[in-house]
């Protein structure tokens, strides 16, 4: 079996589990999040009265924090009630970050354990050989009574990346090619197990930039065998009882797909779809850049802001374009803040909002106008996602979104 | 209790239909249904907006619902009266939102290629049937499982925890 349906057997109760087969599984984390008061309110239509444990459910308010409208003050003030009506352990109110940075951080994440959110990039939790994935309200709700969910056992597929790109060839940028390639229907109800030696050659944040865009392919989850620096990572935020599980020898994944990106230069999603991905070099027009944009579960943790101020240390933003960096967490800011680099990005000419999802969804803290450009380090570029329906957005990483910022546009640069 | 045979007309869509051209982010901080129904389909353009209306039927391409976890996705497409989607595929968190609402949806791989705009079609959820009443050409979808068959028949996932509560071992009550 692989180390995904040992998770599941050991979430279910079962010695074995098939593929296509519907489980009930234990989950050991639910996450909420503040776009999802509808959770609550699923909870008492169905009689709720008691959640299952208070230790193992946590809201994160990131999406609107702090709160932009009326609206969402009052969604937050409800779910705060909430929580202290049933004395919920972990709550994670404006001043801490999105979701899929803070719970890692707190050493809520580990190997080994069933992790479900209101959050389709709960996938990100693969890097720490949790079995993660995204669940609407209604279901979370269910969880929230009874402390379970159904499962169908996923197709679990192998995507091998293997070699070393170019110098400033950043993970974002392989996981846009790898999307490219499998396009955004490529892994739908599947799981994606990351192998090979460019996997494990990443840092943690690295491994969740991967973990997290698994679900623009459509993924329920992602897995990357935790190794050392995963296990150094989650005991040093506390998390103690955990069991690594491993894949037997000889699993046979229904796909294998395989990469090598020596020598691999920079990617981008062009408008309007993850998978429309080519590389930079290919973009033979420059085209204007309105909003640079760092931030999100993807793009928006210290290794990121630290890539874009050493773009930016002592340089300043083109005449036109404007830059919003928002750190992941409060943690990330912190950091940020210590080392110098947002220092830099501030005197660069970037504009610093509070930590959380800021502008990837399309809310506030940084829409866009009719006909505007977006280089962004988050992870859609549907219509209507950062606000305008067609302004047009730009995924890259965090070093072509600094570039992006100091030229004033994105492409016709010779490779 | 869900129905289980549609008559409408059809609204056709394209591959990829995300959560953001469902239900755009700017209107995510509502939750009163109607006020989410009546912004169905206002990312895809004002023009499919303005045709979305009581039992009309969504065809569309492959990958249908993919993006974000947002349940407001089937629960603009339930209050604006939108009775079913059928889709060459549905992305996984919108097919288990639905589900769980109570919302029908049918894998039909090709249809959009053998229906126009505003046909009529008439579908069975049961035996996953349709008919195009304007052309009179029938199809054959997917079978939509028993799992899900059971839960569309309840009535959703809160029908059928209230349910289980309850003891009860039949009779929905919504």
């Amino acid at each position: 079996m692989h180390a995904l349906e040992k998770i599941l057997c050991r979430a279910s109760g079962k010695d074995k589990v098939v593929t296509g087969e519907i489980v009930t599984v234990k989950v050991d984390l639910a996450e909420i999040n503040d776009i999802y008061l509808q959770t609550l309110i699923s909870f008492e239509e169905m009689g709720g009265v008691e959640v299952f444990d208070k230790d193992r459910i946590t809201f994160v308010f990131d999406h609107y924090a702090p709160a932009p409208t009326v609206s969402a003050a009052r969604n937050h003030k409800l779910m705060r009630e909430f929580a202290a009506r049933h004395g919920i352990s972990h709550v994670f109110d404006v001043d801490k970050g999105v979701c899929h940075q803070v719970l890692p951080e707190a050493g809520l994440v580990y190997p080994g354990m069933v992790l479900i959110a209101t959050d389709s990039h709960t996938t990100t939790h693969g890097a720490f050989g949790a079995f993660g994935t995204g669940v609407g309200a209604t279901d979370l709700a269910y969880t929230m009574i009874s402390g379970e969910t159904w499962m169908r056992v996923p197709e679990i597929i192998e995507i091998r990346i293997d070699g070393k790109p170019r110098d400033g060839v950043l993970p974002k940028d392989v996981i846009l090619h790898v999307v490219g390639k499998m396009k955004a229907n490529g892994a739908v109800y599947k799981a994606i197990d990351f192998t090979g030696s460019y996997v494990h050659s990443l840092d943690v944040a690295g491994r969740m930039v991967l973990c997290n865009m698994a679900v623009e392919m459509g993924a329920k989850t992602a897995y990357i065998q935790p190794d050392e620096c995963v296990i150094d990572y989650v005991r040093s935020r506390g998390a103690e009882d955990f069991t690594v599980f491993e894949t037997d020898p000889g699993y046979e994944y229904s796909e294998v797909h395989t990469f090598d990106v020596t020598g691999m230069g920079p990617q981008v999603a062009v408008p309007a779809s993850v998978d429309n991905v080519r590389p930079l070099s290919s973009l033979k027009e420059r085209i204007h850049v309105d909003q640079c944009f760092v931030g999100s579960c993807t793009g928006g943790r210290a290794t990121d802001i630290r890539e874009v101020a050493a773009v930016l240390k002592g340089k300043h933003l083109a005449h036109g374009t404007r830059m919003i960096v928002i750190p992941a967490s409060v943690n990330v800011m912190k950091e940020c803040l210590a080392d110098g680099s947002i220092q830099t990005l501030i005197e660069a000419g970037a504009v610093l909002s509070p930590p959380g999802c800021g502008p990837c969804l399309g809310v506030h803290e940084g829409l866009l106008a009719s006909g505007e450009t977006c280089v962004t380090t988050s992870n859609r570029n549907f219509p209507s996602r950062m606000g305008a329906h067609d302004a047009k957005l730009y995924l890259a990483s965090p070093r072509v979104v600094a570039e992006a910022a100091v030229s004033g546009y994105i492409g016709g640069e010779n490779d | 209790m869900t129905e289980f045979v549609f008559r409408g007309p059809v609204i056709k869509l394209p591959d990829n239909i995300d959560t953001d051209q469902i239900y755009p982010g700017r209107f995510l901080d509502q939750s009163d249904p109607s006020v989410v129904g009546s912004h169905c389909l206002e990312g895809v353009s004002p023009e499919v907006k303005n045709r979305v209306r009581k039992g009309a039927v969504i065809v569309a391409g492959s990958n249908f619902g993919s993006g974000s976890s947002r349940e407001h996705a089937p629960i603009t497409l339930i209050n604006s009266g939108i009775s079913l989607v059928i889709a060459d595929s549905f992305a996984r968190i919108f097919y288990r939102n639905s589900l769980n609402l109570g919302f029908p949806l049918l894998v039909c791989k090709g249809l959009s290629g053998h229906v126009s705009d505003e046909d009529i079609i008439e579908v069975n959820i049961e035996t996953a049937e349709i008919k195009n009443l304007s052309t009179g050409e029938t199809y054959q979808g997917e079978s939509v499982g028993d799992f899900a068959l059971d839960m569309l028949r309840a009535g959703g996932l809160k029908q059928v925890y209230r349910r289980r509560i309850a003891g009860e071992a039949g009779g929905s009550q919504k």
